[in-house]
């Protein structure tokens, strides 16, 4: 354990510990826009920098560690005004058109630019323009508002592992593209965007789809047996987002299936009752009239609401019931299998496989993922 | 004759080979054989290619070794050969008109050759030239009767310090690589010289590879370590040939590889080309590029002497440095120490260009002023102008004014004059040069090559590169030069790597020992050299013009006007400053302010 004082306030870390982790455990806020405790050590915004007594030049909360006896100072008249800098020369090459932003409200640079109280700009020049070229449902990447803390690039490579995407160029023109600056194609699972602190990263499915005043519904993800915690931003009972909050078994992380596949809810086509077949499968033939001449070919149709009726719960389960039995008793209980779902829970499944075994007696049981 | 010994040596840096060094000695050789020259002298006429000897404004040099005794030509083109042949080869008598002159003694009589000292004089090509020279023999020590400890103690007392610029103490490098515990442990030689304008790198790998290979050799015995990489940018093509061959004979000869020299230890070093962006030359990011990642500085939380290639005790050394490693053992440190400062020892090798007489690479004793320098080893400035400034330490160095130049040359005289070492680049300024338009130029270089990690050096460099090009364009506020200084001193304070802590150097330093020209760009928008094109005006001379028409003909933007015999008149709106009216006007009618 390591002993040192922050604005003032002696406590003790492990010395594997930043001064920015050190400063959060005292609940002092250092600004910043690239430090994410779940990924690798970046120090590339410079805004958190600290006073080290006995250092004649500031140090990067993020990038140092604590050592024995430290006097740090988080916030100084000469500090932020090297902040306040930085963020003058980030907003220098920002389109600062926040009136349409996406993130407008929700976005670290300009709480930032509203903590400095940055309205006009010393550095004005040259700003990066780009042609937008997404052709993806998911993610729409705004690069001309990227900040460069390469939080989307680390968490791509050491939390999904799929490396979609790195920094290329130089100078002023560094940009994070896909390879070969080719679309983006990759599993999209979103979590670029979970982490953008801009609107350089945002998700195509709620664009104009309003950015404040929603309801939260903290819900769980019915995807998988994960069971991911997901926070729905709800408006006039329709979802227009999803995410997930850092204080979750998943901390934070989804997938593509969890943080943009959630249109099924509102879906007119989704099923809300149960439905028993009443006209059967062998008579949803067509006749195939493409081929000339001669007697057409046979193929089935898709199923339709016609072919199916539309039943309660306790109808549908006694029909279940009256079924299962019926082939048991005729042709034994090995002519019944079960197959169970990865949707389900442990405990879901584990009951499923202990009612086939047990209840209709047969080792028939399986699961998509393989018991 | 019989009796007699030749010996020819051809510079074969790449400026010379740029200035037909290849084909001179392919001329020495062709004559030798079809002379049968071979029967004449004991051993033959032997012809060798030599690194470069520093003197690149005078390529090509040959040095013609008859019987011990060395004359020196300079300027040597393919056709000079059968002349020097005829005359001196074969009547023993040299062709005084081509021998190097006064310059050319001057040149070197102020140097102190220790890198480079068989640079020139050995083929770099071969392993037992290098061996003849005493090669290997340090290392053999290194392994056989030195303790690690016995090593590192030495080479502190010595005072090496790391040549690529910051000036880091090797042997203080070397005893935390030691002292760390790792089951493997790397050694790097940086070889990527990113200034542009700097070749002493370039150089030594050239002309003395296995010099290099011996300093790893006996850093790997010091630290413990059993893989090196020597890190050469690709572009550098003869140094990759020269010390891919370098390596090859050392592992034909045993000299790497496993059990060295009996010792039980191994080493294996890799030739590393690198992408060779200026940013690939920084300790952190270059140990990235080898991880197969791109070149991005990272913050130094740990030494990279402790946890640095893949997590592992790394030296990284400059290739200077690591060549200074076997003279100090071979020598011993107390004589290294003793040719320089208190702070540090031994010689450092400048790349010496600009406005100067004898451009080239020099060597000099730390310590030495600027002055020795440029005015005795450089000859002074060229075409009898005046000195302005000197710039040292590639594009993120600082420029210094005459009244700085009895300064001597050491890391810390430098830093308190407001520049760096660097790599050892020297541009020398005359009196034509503006210095708005010269840190222009720089953060040209600099805005460029950014990796674009952090804040203030991606964006903050570009905005300094853009008030600068305001101002040489006539658009300058009032508050520019001290947005600029404003702008420059936070850069330096905030930058995450050595690049962008020094990347505002040019124009901090021109602004304290220049500030004048600034004001004088920005208030009355005037270009005091006559360099900043847009704020120059062009007008003829009515007393001075005859009339000929000279400047008319060459004018390309039809802007000057006049009736033959009679004074003409330039348009200003049309003129595109670009100079030819002055080179026709055989009047000195033109006048430009």
């Amino acid at each position: 354990m390591v002993s040192l004082n922050i604005d003032g306030k002696q406590l003790s870390v492990d010395k594997s510990c930043t001064i920015m982790d050190a400063a959060s455990k005292l609940g002092i806020t250092v600004p910043n826009l690239c430090h994410n405790p779940d990924l690798s050590t970046f120090g590339g915004c410079r805004l958190c920098l600290v006073e080290v007594e006995g250092n004649p030049r500031p140090l990067a909360a993020c990038a140092t560690l604590v050592q024995e006896g430290m006097q740090v100072k988080s916030s100084t008249p000469y500090l932020e005004r090297l902040r306040s800098t930085n963020v003058e020369l980030l907003l220098s090459d920002h389109p600062n058109d926040c009136m349409l932003c996406e993130r407008a409200g929700n976005c670290k640079l300009q709480e930032l630019a509203y903590y400095y109280g940055i309205r006009e700009n010393r550095f004005e020049g040259t700003r990066r323009t780009y042609d937008k070229q997404d052709n993806n449902p998911f993610v729409s990447r705004e690069m001309e508002k990227c900040v460069m803390c390469g939080q989307c690039v680390r968490i791509c490579e050491e939390i999904q592992g799929a490396r979609a995407i790195d920094f290329s160029y130089k100078g002023l023109w560094t940009k994070v593209t896909p390879p070969f600056e080719k679309d983006l194609d990759c599993e999209f699972c979103g979590q670029c965007v979970g982490v953008c602190p801009t609107g350089a990263l945002t998700g195509k499915m709620w664009s104009n789809k309003g950015r404040q005043k929603f309801r939260e519904v903290d819900t769980v993800c019915s995807y998988c047996g994960c069971g991911c915690n997901l926070t729905l931003a709800v408006k006039k009972n329709q979802i227009v987002r999803v995410y997930s909050r850092k204080n979750t078994i998943n901390e934070g992380m989804l997938c593509a299936k969890g943080r943009f596949a959630y249109e099924f809810v509102h879906s007119p086509d989704r099923l809300s009752r149960p439905l028993i077949r009443v006209n059967p499968k062998s008579n949803w033939v067509l006749e195939d009239t493409h081929d000339s001449g001669g007697p057409g070919k046979q193929v089935q149709r898709s199923p339709a609401l016609q072919d199916f009726k539309e039943v309660s719960w306790d109808e549908a389960l006694e029909y279940i019931a009256f079924k299962i039995r019926e082939i048991k008793e005729s042709s034994g209980p090995d002519a019944i299998g079960g197959l169970s779902s990865a949707r389900c829970t442990n405990e879901e499944n584990y009951l499923f496989q202990k009612f086939i075994r047990a209840v209709i007696g047969t080792n028939n049981i399986d699961h998509c993922a393989r018991y | 004759m019989r009796d007699k010994e030749l010996i020819v040596k051809v510079c074969s840096g790449t400026g010379s080979v740029s200035a037909g060094g290849a084909e001179v000695l392919q001329a020495f050789e062709n004559l030798g054989s079809s002379y049968g020259i071979e029967t004449g002298f004991k051993n033959g006429c032997r012809t060798q290619k030599v690194g470069c000897r520093g003197f690149c404004s005078r390529d090509v040099l040959v040095d013609v070794i008859l019987d011990g005794e060395k004359i020196t030509y300079e300027g040597i083109k393919p056709d000079m050969v059968p002349r020097i042949f005829e005359e001196h080869i074969i009547q023993g008598r040299p062709v005084l008109e081509w021998v190097a002159g006064d310059e050319h003694k001057k040149f070197h009589s102020g140097q102190t050759k220790v890198v480079l000292s068989l640079c020139g004089e050995i083929d770099p090509e071969e392993l037992d030239a290098y061996v003849a020279a005493g090669g290997y023999e340090t290392s053999l020590k290194a392994y056989t009767q030195l303790s690690p400890e016995e090593i590192i103690e030495g080479i502190k007392r010595s005072n090496l310090r790391g040549r690529g610029g910051a000036g880091f103490p090797a042997g203080h490098k070397w005893e935390f690589a030691r002292k760390t515990r790792s089951d493997k442990k790397y050694v790097i030689c940086n070889g990527n010289e990113s200034d542009p304008g700097a070749f002493a790198d370039r150089c030594i790998m050239e002309g003395d590879p296995h010099s290099i290979i011996e300093g790893m050799m006996i850093c790997a015995r010091a630290i413990g370590a059993d893989k090196g990489y020597i890190y050469v940018r690709d572009s550098y093509a003869l140094a990759v040939k020269r010390l891919r061959r370098a390596l090859e004979q050392c592992y034909e000869q045993g000299l790497l590889g496993k059990n060295l020299f009996d010792s039980g230890l191994d080493l294996d070093i890799r030739l590393y080309p690198a992408p060779g962006a200026f940013i690939c030359g920084e300790a952190t990011a270059l140990l990235k590029v080898i991880e197969g990642k791109r070149a991005m500085p990272v913050p130094r939380m740990h030494r990279t002497a402790e946890k640095g290639l893949w997590e592992r005790p790394t030296i990284v050394n400059n290739a200077e440095t690591l060549a200074n490693v076997p003279r100090i053992m071979s020598r011993g440190a107390e004589w290294f120490a003793g040719l320089g400062t208190e702070t540090s020892g031994g010689t450092k090798v400048f790349s010496l260009t600009g406005k100067v007489k004898n451009t080239g690479l020099v060597e000099i004793p730390l310590g030495m002023t600027l002055r020795e320098i440029i005015h005795d080893i450089g000859g002074g400035i060229s075409n009898g102008k005046s000195f302005k400034a000197v710039q040292l330490g590639g594009p993120t160095g600082g420029c210094i004014p005459e009244s700085f130049l009895d300064h001597q040359v050491d890391y810390e005289s430098l830093a308190l004059a407001g520049t760096i070492m660097g790599s050892g680049g020297m541009v020398v300024f005359d009196q034509d040069t503006c210095m708005v338009d010269t840190s222009k130029f720089f953060l040209e270089i600099t805005q460029a090559e950014s990796c674009g990690k952090c804040t203030p050096c991606r964006i903050g460099i570009r905005r300094m590169y853009e008030i600068l090009d305001r101002i040489t364009k006539g658009k300058g506020r009032l508050w520019d030069i001290e947005l600029l200084e404003e702008l420059g001193t936070h850069i330096r304070t905030t930058s995450l790597c050595g690049f962008g802590m020094t990347a505002p150097n040019p124009v901090l330093s021109t602004i304290r020992h220049f500030r004048d020209e600034y004001a004088v760009h920005i208030k009355d928008k005037k270009c005091p050299a006559l360099v900043c094109k847009d704020l120059l005006s062009f007008s003829c001379i009515q007393e001075n013009c005859t009339g000929c028409g000279m400047c008319k003909k060459v004018c390309p933007a039809d802007a000057i006007r006049g009736i033959r015999k009679k004074p003409h008149k330039i348009d200003q709106q049309l003129c595109i400053k670009c100079g030819s009216c002055i080179d026709a006007c055989k009047f000195g009618a033109i006048h430009i302010e």
